[in-house]
């Protein structure tokens, strides 16, 4: 099967490349990931990534770990999974590995602390170009509901520094409670 | 026996870190330092700032600290096994759940409130981290001499490039890195 070889590397690289470059959290991953799979590869689309997202974010464990795992199994089941593990665990594994023999000195490098606070600006300006084009996706929906909870979301996480998973918990139940009452609804204007 | 004790230990980090990275360090301190002899808390806090510097999940780079510390590389290996462990089992239920229920109305409901509460959280991480880029911590700054200029001129270019030209956000991270030695080496900038 080449074909399915051919896949399967794919799938390492691309969590090994993702994996390489995720500095600053999980939430790092989610542009990158979106631009690998979705813009570049057109493997998933818009709306499942930020279903992984959302999965990722709330299952237990690394976002970055549960985010490559669904990708892995979206395209190729467990196989897939196990694949994408590999690839998004290799580098932090060899990084660290690395590190460890000679933390000390690593700690005190000039160049290594003068890099680090250039990305810091680089990861920013990342995380607020996803956030712009991601909202205009949710706000293009033209429902209110989602850009109330936006709002509320973010004041319930940035100022009242709420557990993020009580945050997806409570959006979630709203958005099923409101998907069930519109659903009984249009049955109800069916039977009439 | 150090092998089982090291998997059992970071399968609890795994498990019990719901919320990305920052979730996890309180468990891992405890497992590490607290718990079982492996790590000082001095090297426990070497051990975040080097993530922070590094790629990869907190846990994961833990993982592979403590676990060569404590008993080589074998030992990093296990470590890390038993940290993604939790993330295999219930990541995979929930994709198969998902790739099977995803027309579900009670499902696509639930979804579509989760992904405003995603684009909320991860806005408010961004901002966490522009303010530390910005201020060197995560909150607004007294005056403005707290203020690294820098940072903000390469965020504004670095957002600007990703605006229109739609460039890959890796190529943003190591041009900013680059730029950071160059700039922060310049003399009289501090």
């Amino acid at each position: 099967m080449p074909k399915k070889t051919r896949l399967y590397g794919q799938l390492f690289l691309s969590a090994l490349q993702l994996s390489a470059f995720t500095f600053g959290g999980g939430y790092v991953m989610i542009p990158l990931m979106r631009r690998k799979f979705v813009d570049q590869l057109h493997w998933i689309d818009e709306e499942e990534m930020l279903d992984f997202a959302a999965i990722a974010q709330s299952s237990p464990g690394a976002m970055a770990v549960n985010a490559a795992l669904l990708v892995g199994y979206r395209m190729a089941g467990i196989p897939g999974a196990m694949v994408t593990l590999l690839g998004t665990v290799l580098p932090p594994l060899a990084i660290l590995s690395l590190i460890s023999l000679f933390y000390q000195a690593f700690r005190d490098n000039v160049v290594v602390s003068r890099v680090m606070r250039g990305m810091q600006a680089g990861v920013a300006a990342v995380i607020a170009d996803v956030v712009f084009t991601m909202g205009r996706g949710v706000l293009a929906e033209k429902r209110a509901l989602g850009a109330v909870l936006i709002v509320l979301a973010f004041a319930a996480a940035y100022f009242l520094r709420v557990n993020v998973v009580i945050v997806l918990l409570a959006c979630g139940a709203v958005g099923a409670l409101d998907g069930w009452l519109a659903h009984r609804k249009r049955r109800k204007e069916g039977e009439a | 026996m150090i092998y089982l004790q090291l998997l059992w230990s970071f399968f609890q980090i795994g498990l019990f870190s719901i919320g990305g990275g920052y979730a996890a360090m309180p468990l891992i301190q405890q497992q590490v330092v607290e718990l079982n002899p492996w790590l000082t808390m001095g090297e426990f806090t070497d051990v975040v700032t080097i993530s922070q510097m590094t790629p990869g999940p907190i846990a994961i780079n833990a993982a592979t600290f403590v676990g060569i510390r404590v008993a080589g590389f074998p030992g990093s290996l296990v470590a890390t096994l038993g940290c993604v462990l939790p993330s295999c089992i219930v990541v995979l239920l929930l994709a198969c759940l998902y790739t099977r229920y995803r027309k579900l109305t009670l499902l696509q409901g639930a979804l579509s409130g989760l992904r405003p509460a995603v684009v909320a959280l991860i806005a408010s991480a961004g901002l966490s981290i522009l303010f530390l880029a910005f201020f060197g911590r995560d909150a607004l700054p007294a005056g403005i001499d707290g203020v690294d200029f820098l940072a903000v001129g390469l965020f504004v270019l670095a957002l600007i490039v990703l605006r229109a030209w739609k460039v890959n956000p890796i190529w943003v991270m190591v041009g900013t890195g680059a730029a950071g030695v160059v700039l922060y080496s310049l003399p009289g900038v501090t």
